[in-house]
């Protein structure tokens, strides 16, 4: 049977929420096409995610346990791919469409002769082939693409574009992978991880709930308040440009056309304007809350929930109420 | 040490977007172009490269005759030269045949560092540094917030959501950069005059020994098949705080009823 290859993407272990939602849209591509759902797991920690995995619609579980994967830039992961194409029939790969998961399908991509769609917020079977709905230009169009014959189809798929639902799947059939990586593949190596998050809050991609903040704080402390907000909501913490800017928050937090493109259930934001760049990484967000003291701000032409006031005003308050109905 | 920058010529993202209905593709007359923005980012850390270990500098464009002011506006930053791939095969490429093209050009130039703009506004695939590295078969050393080179190795620190990986290789290297490295200049009006004058070599797919079947819409390997403006969004609620607390009490009930808190 031909199989939907699905690379989990992971961290410390436990597979990030975009895996299992790209699990469950595998799974009903698979009814429709007429293919299993076969995960990929890179890296140490396979045994203990399959259940999880299998749950959620993987009939198979490629692994590969080796610290290697990680221990060099991008190829020891395309390599790993490229053995799991070699042995299967492949109906099309999915992937999280996040910077670095990215490379790893450019690289692959060329070595397999396949077309790929980045960031995918829908996907859908037409005719017996895969068809992909994305947005472009900052969410003002949307469109709809398919991978041309005779290519792998390879589709990145966007944060929470679909819900992740476990089925009562069993436990996927495990087979280990046996990869000799090139000398090419350790040319770049990784010497070291610098983590800079506060893990106690979930990155802005994975989140439900994202607070961000922008220039309208005035102050680096302001973010303290949006932390605040956050951590009382369970929600990621974003910024503006203006706010990475000016050195208030790390770029990596940065939402937007040249920062990361979220599509939280809930984006809630304190003095940010809603410049086109900025509406480019949020815009599809499901629910859209802004809080700004400028009646005009483009911001409030896409919101669902608008508080025209100052933010030192009214997220204390907010803070205030969300706690009494918590507690 | 010879540093390549590949930049390309975008619609201006505060711009209306006009697609073809025939072709499918961005109408790039309707719109003002630009210099990819991100690719200022990569032109600055190319300049200090040329401050600091005398590298040459060129840029490098894949587009049409139209896109020449944009090779212009690059060198204005003062880098050397510029080499413009322009052929009308090209047009409709999709990120993998870009990088096909850009991978034919280095292959015929001397370079030991490569360096991208983390993605284009337009496309925003990412994908075109990557794959023009897999097509050389040298290391992709990309998102770089920070770039150091020490005689042929190359160190840079890779961002990711959590913070960075410190990575290293030796050269040539491809690099592609995130806003968050520099601070880029503006091009002072002695670059901007002495940039008309530059060197800008101009070559065709032929002088490649790319054939055209293999890049444009024909090979895209994604076919776009339908598009559809976003449908507007409905008008929410808007509510003033007046100092009493109660727009925070409306803000949070409806939080509430959407079952966030
Ligand atoms: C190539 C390019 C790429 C870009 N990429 C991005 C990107 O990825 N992300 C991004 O965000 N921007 C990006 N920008 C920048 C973008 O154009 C805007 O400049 C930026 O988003 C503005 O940030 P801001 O909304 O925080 O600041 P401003 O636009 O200055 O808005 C501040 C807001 O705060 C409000 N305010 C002030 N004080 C208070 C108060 N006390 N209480 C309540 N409200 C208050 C004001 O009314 C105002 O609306 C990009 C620009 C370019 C040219
Ligand atoms: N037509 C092109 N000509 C030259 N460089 C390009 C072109 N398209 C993309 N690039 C480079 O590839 C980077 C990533 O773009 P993308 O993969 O389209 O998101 C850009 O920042 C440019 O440096």
């Amino acid at each position: 049977m031909a199989e939907l290859v699905v690379l989990i993407d992971h961290t410390a272990g436990t597979p990030k929420k975009v895996s299992l939602q790209m699990l469950t849209a595998a799974r009903s591509l698979a009814a429709d096409l007429g293919s299993e759902v076969a995960a990929v797991w890179l890296g140490p920690g396979a045994a203990d995610a399959s259940a999880q995995l299998g749950a959620h619609g993987a009939t198979k579980l490629y692994h590969w346990d080796s610290d290697e994967a990680s221990a060099y830039v991008t190829l020891p992961q395309v390599e790993a791919l490229e053995a799991v194409l070699d042995q299967t029939d492949v109906a099309a790969v999915l992937f999280a469409s996040t910077n670095h998961v990215k490379d790893v399908a450019a690289r692959l991509a060329i070595r397999v002769d396949a077309g790929v769609i980045t960031d995918c917020t829908g996907l859908g079977v037409d005719a017996g082939a895969i068809v992909a709905t994305k947005e472009v230009f900052g969410g003002e169009l949307i469109t709809t693409s398919r991978v041309a014959d005779g290519k792998v189809p390879m589709f990145g798929v966007a944060s929470n574009a679909f819900v992740a639902e476990p089925a009562d799947g069993a436990a996927p059939e495990l087979v280990a992978l046996d990869v000799t990586l090139s000398d090419v593949a350790k040319a770049a190596a990784v010497t070291s991880v610098e983590k800079q998050s506060d893990s106690s809050r979930p990155d802005i991609a994975e989140a439900a709930i994202v607070v961000s903040g922008g220039r309208g704080l005035g102050k680096e402390d302001g973010f303290e308040l949006i932390e605040q907000l956050a951590d009382v909501l369970g929600a990621g913490v974003g910024a503006s440009r203006a706010a990475t800017d000016a050195g208030w928050y790390p770029h990596r937090y940065q939402v937007g056309q040249t920062g990361r493109t979220i599509s939280p259930s809930l984006y809630l934001c304190a003095g940010i304007s809603g410049a086109i760049q900025h509406r480019a990484g949020m815009q599809t967000s499901q629910n859209i809350v802004a809080i700004n003291k400028d009646p005009e701000a483009p911001i409030f032409q896409i919101t669902d929930f608008g508080v025209v006031g100052d933010l030192y005003d009214v997220v204390p308050a907010l803070i205030e109420e969300i706690r009494s109905r918590t507690s | 040490m010879k540093v390549i920058v590949p930049v390309k010529r975008v619609p201006d993202t505060a711009g209306d977007k006009i697609i073809d209905p025939e072709t499918k593709t961005v109408d790039r007359d309707a719109v003002e172009s630009v210099l990819c923005p991100i690719n200022e980012f990569a032109l600055e850390e190319a300049m200090r490269l040329k401050e600091e270990h005398d590298a040459e500098l060129t840029v490098l464009l894949v587009g049409p005759d139209e896109a020449q002011p944009v090779v212009r506006k690059a060198l204005s930053y003062g880098l050397d030269a510029g080499l413009q791939i322009t052929d009308e095969a090209i047009g409709g490429s999709d990120a993998l045949g870009t990088a096909k093209i850009i991978a034919k050009a280095l292959e015929g130039t001397e370079f030991d560092v490569v360096i991208f703009g983390n993605q284009s506004t337009d496309a925003r695939t990412s994908l075109v540094p990557a794959a023009v590295a897999e097509l050389l078969g040298l290391p992709s050393l990309t998102y770089a917030r920070h770039l150091e080179i020490d005689g042929d190795r190359i160190v840079v620190h890779r961002e990711h959501e959590e913070g960075y990986d410190v990575v290293e290789s030796t050269l040539p290297a491809i690099v592609s950069v995130v806003e968050a490295i520099n601070e880029p200049r503006y091009p002072s009006f002695k670059g901007i005059m002495a940039a008309k004058s530059k060197p800008l070599n101009v070559k065709s797919l032929a002088d490649l020994g790319v054939s055209a079947d293999d890049v444009g819409a024909g090979a895209a390997a994604a076919t776009l098949y339908e598009f559809e403006p976003r449908p507007p969004k409905e008008a929410g609620t808007i509510v003033e705080d007046d100092g009493s607390g109660s727009a925070a009490r409306q803000l949070a009930e409806w939080l509430a009823e959407k079952k966030f808190i």
